[in-house]
């Protein structure tokens, strides 16, 4: 690595040469405004359109500003950041956006947690604007069941573009028409509901205004638990609690789990259960299925599907592969489906009247949750589902203060669950729980060592053979949709093969999710979290999911055989080819 | 039928100019080469017409020694369509705001009968490398 | 066949005709046919030889002797000396000024040497559709002789010795350029024809793909020689369908010929060329721009560096040059680097072709050598201002450039000096302004075109030209504050210091150009709420001059909004706050008594 030397604001450093501004400066800790500008390091998401012009240096020699993001260093390069000409231009740039931008910040969703407001805090921009003029106003897009478009708050930083086209390869949003008119759209305006969108939510979690949010069913969910008819049953995800604390400025990664248990609660939900519960069910269905295609000679590799947004992917995408993936459904439908039979029937109560409310780290299972196969029979399996960030609102509309709430636990019997379970929640998890019952199932031996690390990390696709028995498991694991695409075009042209692959769809699994705290572009605080998940699944006592008693029982009470006639009936399902547009 | 080599590239040239050359000095039938501006521009103002008059004209009064060629743009804007007229070994006449009938009256009475046209010949003014 | 042995041509333009030309070439005719020559002798009249200065002109065929400041009186001298005996009459020669010497011979003459053609220097002579034709004037011997006498680097070397630069706007050294793109190592390299010409007015581009279109594709297997490169892209607007026929045709013959293809004139070079169409915007004119719109993105830049020329096409080293590069390659090579440099300024060498238009008696495309006047190609190629209006202004660059005013109509026109007086060269549109043009309105009307033709990537160009447009609309409907027009300036000043690419960052050119050479229109606009020129209509006011009217009705008769009041043979009156300022009155008043303000 070539070293350069150059001079920030007169003093003189000596970085590599393939950084930009913006990187030596962040290095010698000057600081530089940003406003498009997004680099999620491992994870490999990078905005590097430097259309915001926010950022702008003063480059000696050079004739016009520079943008730090954008511009490379260069041996001998003197660069002042906060001379009065960049810093004109850079609240210039920011007065500018906020020209055709509405100034309704006090009841905006995205209020204290808006890149935009923060920056022109920063900026000092106050009072009246200097530039005003006609402001863009677009039908806001409210039509499917995850994302809420509202244009008038697009600043054109494209980081949901780089999300939607490099990243996850979707391909649904790009700038069209031009000049003032330029706006982030589906082709030819089509509503998100009719695209090939899979509702990830990567664009959301990267928006750093209120253009891009989650539809929020919070009301709906405040209605239903003031509703004495209704028992209204919640279940939270494994990369919630992990996550929750951040909403009231805890340290990214602090575990959360009693606290979420006990506001839950005494916000008035009438039983708190656990989407674990729901995770060990799945293994134990999943790692069956694998078991009967490994032994009657099924198609391999088997792709998980717990993800409602690479199950929508692959039904757009890949529809000559729709008979690999598990048809498992997704471990909040499995606890739906449950919540709504066995539980109401051993606690006598009417499946009609019972509300179940997921709590998820996506907006995928949003639209999941109204797919028309998981809710049919007169009541879906889950009626609402809630982001980790719309359950932060709740609480702080409640008044409680989360920090000094007492640790919890959730209810019996749909409350228990196990380390593989939690380990849902990044990325690798899912697969590395499967084989912690399947090595167990196949040989008969007690697995000591629990952890498969070849399985973890941030390596976009990320491979493993482990040994079981005689039987050498190839495993694949890939997070984010464009991983997911090249592994699943590599198995297309038959380059590689795998007995099981893990696909999650937002780059570091759920701990990465849609639906989380925003992370204002700081991947540091997803890799904290996926480090909770691991120390949760550490702590627990039971660490396989088919140790889990409560899972058991719920066998042998309800649903008899592991992947049997009524745990198809309940907890498998289909997937139906999409249309590519 | 492809050019093989420099050579043959340069012997093809001097072949064609060496016509070029017999034709502009006048030594084999005198031909006369009448070049139409026919870029867009000329088109837009309506070349077209005069070239398919002229031609016609020509085909009428069974003028064979006469060549009619599309050309690009001479740059007279001001003045298109444009028709410019040479005869071996002469000046070249540059008419400008041909119409169809004066594209004919050209035929008639300059390529014909080597007699200018009244009030439809502009300047020329540049030089060409 | 030719009944006339020679012809007398008498300039029958506006200019000499107001010094008697008329007069002159009846005498003519009257001497010819008094010496019995009518049937040997024709005298034609014409339309403008653009010499007017020195008009009435007669020109005589086929000695080309060319005579000037005739008066009718000398007709009888020119047919008895030149006519009948041969001799040229001397005193009517054409004497240049600071030279003693009398110039017979029409082409000696400096003034039609004004106009150089290098790049056009096909266009309008020989058939574009036919290879031979090109050929039969020295065609494709420029890319033989680097293919068989130059290896790349001594091509790299005369290139940059030539000192030509980019015709497209920018003005880069092409010979950097392409040595740029010859350094970088790769396994592929692309060359790119830039022909996705933008600007308003400009068309030299097209004209020279419509008649000249193999002296661009022999230029670009030059350039992919130099640069290791053995694909070529033309990016065309396909509102060029005829462009882009003959191109097709010109692509297809060169394959045919082997100088296309595999393996030209047997020297193991292969070379090929694909026509690429662009939908037509401005801004993928922008080399990063462009790339993108080949690769089927959308058309917008991409911060620079990294240049086209490390990475560019498919990520590969890419050289983009435009049309009228490209058409002065071969002459370069054919008639050496010294040639070329000695034609031109002392950093602008060669020539330049301009779109001239606008208030100015003969508009067209003119090729001129860099270093000439705005002065000699408005006055003297364009033939002064249309109908006798005084000059104002004249806006070169199109919508990146500027207004240079008459101060500055004696500058040297290149590269450097264009960018000092505020305009720039640009791809070579040049619109001249007359005293009817209102300069707040001009730069509207370019902040017009920026803002639609913006591709709304970054804020400044995205916001802050819409911002410029409005405040600019505000002043020209009499809504103008002096704040604004300290804003506008700020502004202007702050979008050409951050937009992203080369069209946001000149986007504010005509508007600070035309406050700095203009200002008191700026401040007559918000201050006085007046247009001095008279175009801004909310500014306008139609008024009746008591003394001049004499009550005839025709006024009030063809007014649309019925807002003129007054009897017969009595004085009328308009009423100001219903009229709509068509100016439908002033027009009918035959007796001058309706007047703008």
């Amino acid at each position: 690595m070539r070293l350069v030397t150059i001079r920030i604001n007169n003093t003189e450093y000596t970085v590599p040469e393939h950084y930009t501004i913006l990187e030596a400066a962040r290095e010698a800790k000057v600081n530089i405004p940003t406003l498009c500008h997004m680099d999620l390091g491992d994870l490999k998401a990078v905005n590097h359109v430097a259309s915001c012009r926010v950022c702008m240096v003063e480059v000696e020699g050079r004739r016009n500003l520079a943008p730090s993001c954008a511009t490379k260093v260069t041996d001998g390069m003197t660069i002042h950041t906060n001379t009065p000409r960049a810093v004109k231009a850079r609240r210039t740039s920011v007065e500018l956006l906020l020209s055709d931008h509405p100034a309704d910040c006090l009841i905006c969703e995205k209020n204290r947690s808006c890149d935009l407001q923060k920056l022109a805090a920063d900026l000092g921009v106050r009072g009246n604007l200097k530039y005003k003029g006609a402001m863009s106003t677009y039908r806001e897009d409210i039509s499917s069941k995850s994302i809420h478009r509202n244009l008038d708050k697009c600043i054109l930083c494209r980081r949901c573009e780089t999300m939607c086209n490099e990243v996850q390869t979707v391909g649904i949003l790009s700038a069209v028409d031009r000049g003032f008119e330029t706006v982030v759209s589906p082709a030819f305006g089509m509503p998100m509901s009719e695209t090939m969108c899979t509702f990830c939510g990567q664009c959301v979690a990267v928006c750093p205004t209120a253009a891009l949010t989650e539809i929020s069913s919070l009301r709906q969910v405040w209605e239903a638990i003031n509703d004495p008819d209704k028992f209204v049953v919640v279940q939270t995800a494994p990369a919630v609690r992990v996550a929750l604390g951040e909403e009231f400025d805890m340290e990214p990664g602090t575990i959360v789990t009693g606290k979420m248990a006990s506001a839950l609660r005494m916000m008035g939900f009438d039983r708190v259960f656990d989407t674990d519960f729901g995770a060990d069910l799945t293994i134990i269905e999943e790692a069956s299925e694998f078991i009967h295609r490994l032994q009657h000679g099924g198609r391999l590799p088997i792709l998980t599907s717990c993800c409602p947004a690479w199950v929508k992917f692959f039904e757009h995408q890949f529809q000559d592969l729709l008979d690999i993936p598990s048809t498992c459904k997704s471990p909040h439908e499995m606890f739906g489906a449950i919540a709504k039979t066995y539980y109401a029937e051993k606690f006598n109560i009417d499946p009609k009247k019972m509300v179940v409310v997921s709590v998820m780290p996506c907006l995928a299972k949003k639209y999941e949750s109204a797919r028309p196969e998981l809710t049919g029979e007169g009541f879906s399996n889950v009626d609402y589902v809630l982001t980790t960030r719309e359950l932060g609102m709740m609480i702080r509309e409640s008044g409680f203060n989360f920090a000094d709430l007492e640790e919890g636990e959730f209810d019996n019997p749909l409350g228990e669950s196990t380390g593989a379970s939690v380990i849902f929640g990044a990325t690798g998890g899912v697969i590395e729980a499967a084989l912690r019952t399947a090595y167990e199932w196949l040989t008969g031996e007690t697995l000591e060592q629990v952890e498969f690390h070849a399985l973890r990390g941030l390596e976009g696709i990320r491979e493993a053979t482990v040994k079981i028995g005689d039987l050498d498991v190839k495993i694949g694991v890939a997070h984010g949709l464009g991983n997911a695409r090249k592994l699943l075009e590599a198995i297309r042209r038959g380059e590689v093969n795998y007995h099981a692959i893990e696909i999650m769809a937002c780059p570091g699994g759920c701990v990465g999710g849609g639906g989380q705290p925003y992370h204002h572009g700081d991947a540091e605080i997803i890799k904290k979290r996926t480090a909770a998940i691991y120390r949760e699944d550490a702590g627990k006592p039971k660490r396989k999911s088919h140790e889990n008693l409560q899972v058991m029982k719920l066998y042998k009470e309800f649903l008899g055989e592991f992947y049997g006639e009524k745990a198809h009936e309940l907890l498998h399902t289909h997937y139906t080819a999409r249309e590519k547009i | 039928m492809g050019i093989k080599s420099l050579d043959e590239l340069k012997s093809l040239r001097d072949k064609l100019k060496t016509d070029i050359n017999i034709r502009a000095s006048g030594e084999i039938d005198s031909n006369i080469r009448v070049v139409v501006g026919m870029a867009t521009c000329g088109i837009a103002a309506g070349a077209r017409p005069v070239f398919t008059a002229m031609v016609d004209e020509a085909r009428m009064l069974e003028l064979g020694n006469v060549t009619f060629v599309q050309s690009g743009c001479m740059g007279a804007c001001h003045s298109e369509p444009t028709v410019e007229v040479r005869f071996p070994g002469l000046e070249p006449i540059l008419y400008g705001n041909v119409t169809a009938e004066a594209g004919r009256e050209i035929v008639r009475r300059h390529v014909r009968n080597g007699e200018l046209v009244q009030n439809l010949i502009i300047g020329r003014p540049f030089e060409t490398v | 066949m030719s009944t006339y042995r020679m012809h007398l041509l008498v300039c029958g333009g506006t200019g000499c005709q107001a010094s008697d030309s008329r007069q002159l070439a009846d005498n003519l005719q009257a001497q010819v046919l008094m010496a019995g020559m009518g049937k040997e002798v024709q005298v034609v009249t014409t339309g403008c030889f653009g010499f007017c200065e020195k008009g009435p002109i007669v020109k005589v065929l086929p000695d080309n002797i060319f005579y000037v400041e005739v008066k009718p009186a000398d007709a009888e001298e020119i047919v008895s000396e030149h006519v009948l005996k041969g001799r040229p009459v001397n005193r009517l020669l054409y004497v240049e000024p600071g030279m003693k010497e009398r110039i017979a011979e029409h082409r000696e003459m400096p003034f039609y040497k004004k106009q150089l053609r290098i790049a056009l220097r096909n266009c309008g002579f020989i058939d574009p559709e036919d290879i031979n034709e090109y050929i039969s004037v020295d065609g494709y011997q420029a890319l033989g002789k680097v293919l068989t006498e130059m290896t790349p680097d001594a091509l790299l070397v005369l290139m940059k010795k030539s000192g030509l630069r980019g015709r497209g706007g920018g003005g880069f050294p092409t010979g950097l350029k392409w040595e740029a793109a010859a350094r970088n190592k790769s396994d592929k390299k692309y060359i790119i024809c830039n022909a996705d010409e933008g600007d308003p007015g400009a068309f030299m581009d097209r004209s020279i793909l419509e008649g000249d279109p193999h002296s661009v594709l022999e230029a670009m297997a030059i350039a992919g020689y130099a640069t290791g490169a053995d694909c070529g892209y033309i990016y065309i607007r396909a509102e060029y369908p005829l462009a882009i026929h003959r191109l097709v045709i010109a692509i297809g013959q060169a394959r045919q010929a082997g100088l296309l293809g595999e393996n030209i004139l047997g020297t193991g070079f292969s070379f090929d060329i694909e026509i690429k169409y662009g939908a037509g915007a401005f801004v993928c004119g922008e080399e990063t721009a462009l790339i993108h719109s080949i690769e089927g993105e959308r058309g917008e830049p991409t911060n620079k560096p990294p240049f086209p020329a490390e990475s560019g096409l498919w990520e590969k080293p890419t050289c983009v040059n435009n049309v009228e590069t490209f058409a002065n390659v071969p002459p370069i090579i054919l008639n050496g680097p010294e040639w070329f440099s000695s034609i031109g300024s002392e950093k602008s060498k060669g020539t330049k072709v301009f779109a001239l238009a606008g208030k100015v008696n003969n508009v067209g495309l003119v090729e001129v050598p860099m270093g000439i006047k705005l002065r000699e190609i408005i006055f003297d190629i364009g033939g002064g201002i249309k109908d006798g209006k005084k000059f104002k202004s004249v806006q070169t660059g199109g919508p990146s450039g500027g207004c240079i005013p008459a101060e500055h109509l004696d500058t040297p026109i290149d590269y450097e000096n264009l960018t000092r007086i505020g305009s720039m060269m640009g791809s070579g549109g040049m619109i001249v302004l007359d005293e009817d043009d209102c300069m707040v309105n001009v730069a509207k009307f370019y902040l017009e075109f920026t803002c639609d033709e913006s591709c709304g990537k970054c804020t400044p160009c995205r916001v802050g030209n819409k911002r410029l447009h409005e405040i600019l609309t505000r002043i020209t409907e009499g809504k103008g504050t002096m704040k604004d027009l300290d804003n506008l300036k700020e502004l202007g000043g702050i979008i050409k210091d951050t937009a992203l690419c080369g069209l946001g960052q000149t986007s504010p050119n005509p508007v600070l150009s035309t406050m700095k050479y203009f200002w008191d229109e700026y401040v007559a606009h918000v201050v006085d709420k007046r247009c001095p020129a008279g175009v801004c209509t909310a500014l306008l006011s139609y008024y009746v001059l008591p003394d001049n009217c004499i009550g005839c009705t025709a006024c009030r008769r063809v007014c649309p909004v019925s807002c003129i009041s007054g009897e017969v043979k009595k004085v009328h009156e308009i009423d100001q706050t219903k009229c709509i300022k068509c100016g439908a009155c002033q027009k009918a008043c035959k007796f001058g008594a309706i007047v703008r303000k």
